[in-house]
């Protein structure tokens, strides 16, 4: 099902959570909530589950206007990061409470629940777990099981809440990866919450980057790696370098020399230069480049990081370059960005 | 500490960064022989020492059964009582915030504090036929002083900071994410409260019903003022021991003791195990 949020204010006595948010989740979409801490993506999950009510503003799903329903209607599906689990309950019945409570004319029969019960167990990877408590599971098996439980009551949406917060580094690449797939079969809507951009970016169909209490760009993972809208998400999403430039005749300059990069069409006057560190090229010249001396190098996997201090202009970059182009420390490197993005204050 | 020889020694000690092993089990040992395990023994050997055919006529005699009976069965019923208002009361010390909220938290504990004579002196006071609630009751042809109705009362007085107390902080701790979940899968209030806070309680429910329960069936100040003492209808096995001590009938008076404390200790060791068993199911404090 599709779900809108339309122009929604939250405050918490009297401090804005949430300003002025709107969204548009299409039906079937796996959506990720990217931003630091008391960036508010908590909230506007909260938000759409009817866990907490807005100030201002309104949830649809579908065209039904959904504010106005408690979280019990909205029959969504939700997964805490701390799993939530009901520990007195074996994992089966976990998994078919959601059912269990239904009103009887709404409650499929006892055989019908248990059946599809151990279907979403064995869909979750964890057939023959069903008679365990949730005391006798791992970290990853437990959240495993709030999955299934969300997903028993056949949810119009399904949110998660920094799903694999908790987890340790192995085991959350390995359920972000089942997660990708369950999504892929199943085809609910889902809407995850996350502060881990590899998480974000490696999942999720679309990215909404979000910083204190706004929602910055909302793009496809390309898009936001690619062609960042802002400064905040050119910093927040993977790595970058900023220098303070001069645009003049529509060439870059440090200090009154060009950097061989030119931005025709942009203004004169100084603004930042964003780019990501392996967006370079190396130079042997002497002029048209940007010139640091190697403080530091480290290898890092299938890369060597360099870290160049510019004395021009009194600040430090990374750049990426191939593990077998070896680089001593106060040695001069010049280099040029080939792919960047300029910011004015 | 730890060396070869002496982990051999000890087998079932197992090797441990915390020092102070051998001396804590030392310590604990031996305050419980001298505590609890010796005047217990001391009452074994006493009893042992009637015989079996002695005891055995002593046990079962119809006034000690009636006395035992009244003991257990009172206790029994104020424990239950008490789990039911205790857990109520401990929701709304925990859920609620309201003016006054910090005087009753520590009423909960006068019954801990008071001596218990007082209360039975009160209760008895208010619940007589010519007491103030008494006074009422009375034209209905209900009474409550010097009967065993009396005597519940009197133990659910006793009895009811052992339930506030164990339940209130485990109550604290419950999740707010758990209700959460129940709500969003679509549970309403008395369905989350009675499907998901509930059971996950009862261990803890289980242990203040133990320990009222263990109170109750001890308690003698409070309850000897309000029963009445009427051989065969509300005198309580403690007060019967009392009455055969006063009687120089010490068989008598260590017959009772026995077999009160082998009930005890069974019930005891019961719910001790369930709860053992539900905890380490659930997974509490782990």
């Amino acid at each position: 099902m599709e779900v809108r949020v339309q122009n929604i204010r939250k405050e918490f006595s009297r401090f804005p959570a949430l300003n002025d948010v709107s969204l548009d989740i299409r039906s079937g979409e796996l959506i990720a909530l990217l931003g630091p801490s008391g960036s508010g993506k908590t909230t506007l999950l909260r938000l759409i589950a009817g866990l907490e009510s807005p100030t201002e503003g309104t949830v649809y799903f579908g065209n039904e206007d959904a504010s106005r329903k408690t979280v019990q209607q909205r029959n969504i599906g939700f997964v805490f990061q701390h799993y939530a689990l009901f520990r007195h309950m074996t994992v089966l019945d976990n998994v078919s409470f959601g059912l269990t409570i239904r009103p009887a004319g709404r409650r499929p029969a006892k055989a019908e629940i248990r059946k599809r019960a151990l279907e979403l167990l064995d869909l979750v990877q964890l057939s023959g777990l069903e008679k365990r408590y949730p005391a006798q599971l791992s970290g990853g098996q437990r959240q495993r099981v709030a999955l299934a439980r969300a997903m028993a009551v056949e949810p119009n949406v399904l949110l998660l809440d920094e799903p694999f917060g908790a987890l340790d580094a192995q085991v959350r690449k390995e359920l972000r990866r089942w997660l990708r797939e369950i999504h892929d079969r199943t085809g609910h809507t889902t809407v995850f919450v996350t502060h881990d951009q590899d998480e974000a970016l490696e999942l999720a169909d679309r990215v909404v980057v979000m910083s204190k209490g706004q929602i910055e760009q909302i793009g496809t993972p390309d898009e936001i790696y690619d062609t960042p809208n802002s400064p905040f998400v050119f910093g927040f999403i993977g790595q970058s370098n900023i220098l303070p430039v001069r645009v003049e005749n529509g060439q870059l300059c440090i200090e009154g020399r060009s950097i061989g990069v030119s931005a025709l069409g942009e203004a004169d006057g100084p603004a930042q230069l964003y780019f990501r560190p392996h967006d370079i090229e190396l130079l042997d010249g002497p002029g048209g480049c940007i010139a640091g001396l190697v403080t530091v190098t480290r290898r890092v996997a299938g890369t060597r990081h360099v870290e160049l201090a510019i004395d021009a202009v009194n600040s430090r970059v990374e750049i990426e370059l191939p593990p077998e182009k070896v680089t001593s420390d106060h040695s001069r490197v010049a280099f040029r960005p080939t792919r960047w993005k300029l910011f004015r204050d | 500490m730890t060396t070869r020889t002496a982990s051999s020694l000890w087998q079932f000690r197992q090797p441990s960064v915390i020092p102070g092993f051998g001396l804590a089990l030392g310590v604990t040992l031996s305050w419980l022989i001298l505590i609890i395990l010796i005047p217990l023994s001391g009452l074994a050997w006493r009893s042992s020492a009637l015989g079996w055919s002695t005891f055995w006529t002593l046990a079962t005699d119809q006034r000690t059964i009636n006395a035992l009976r009244i003991s257990f069965g009172t206790a029994f019923l104020a424990a239950l009582i008490n789990v039911v208002f205790g857990v109520i009361l401990a929701w709304v010390l925990v859920r609620y915030r309201f003016p006054g909220k910090r005087v009753i938290d520590a009423m909960v504990d006068l019954p801990f504090a008071l001596p218990t004579a007082v209360a039975g002196i009160a209760l008895t006071t208010l619940y007589a036929p010519n007491g103030w609630i008494g006074s009422l009751l009375s034209p209905l042809g209900i009474k409550i002083a010097f009967t065993p109705i009396g005597i519940v009362f009197a133990l659910v007085f006793v009895g009811l900071p052992f339930v506030v107390r164990t339940v209130q902080p485990i109550m604290e701790e419950i999740d707010k994410e758990v209700e959460e979940a129940a709500a969003t899968l679509g549970a309403n209030r008395f369905q989350t409260i009675s499907r998901v806070l509930l059971p996950g309680l009862a261990p803890a429910v289980l242990t203040g019903f133990a320990l009222a329960f263990a109170r109750g069936v001890g308690e003698y100040g409070s309850v000897i003022f309000i029963a009445g003492n009427l051989p065969y209808v509300s005198e309580i096995a403690p007060l019967l021991i009392v009455i055969r001590l006063e009687e120089f009938n010490y068989p008598a008076a260590t017959a009772i003791a026995a077999v009160m404390l082998v009930i005890s200790f069974a019930m005891l060791l019961i719910i001790n195990t369930i709860q053992a068993w539900s905890r380490r199911r659930y997974g509490y404090g782990a």
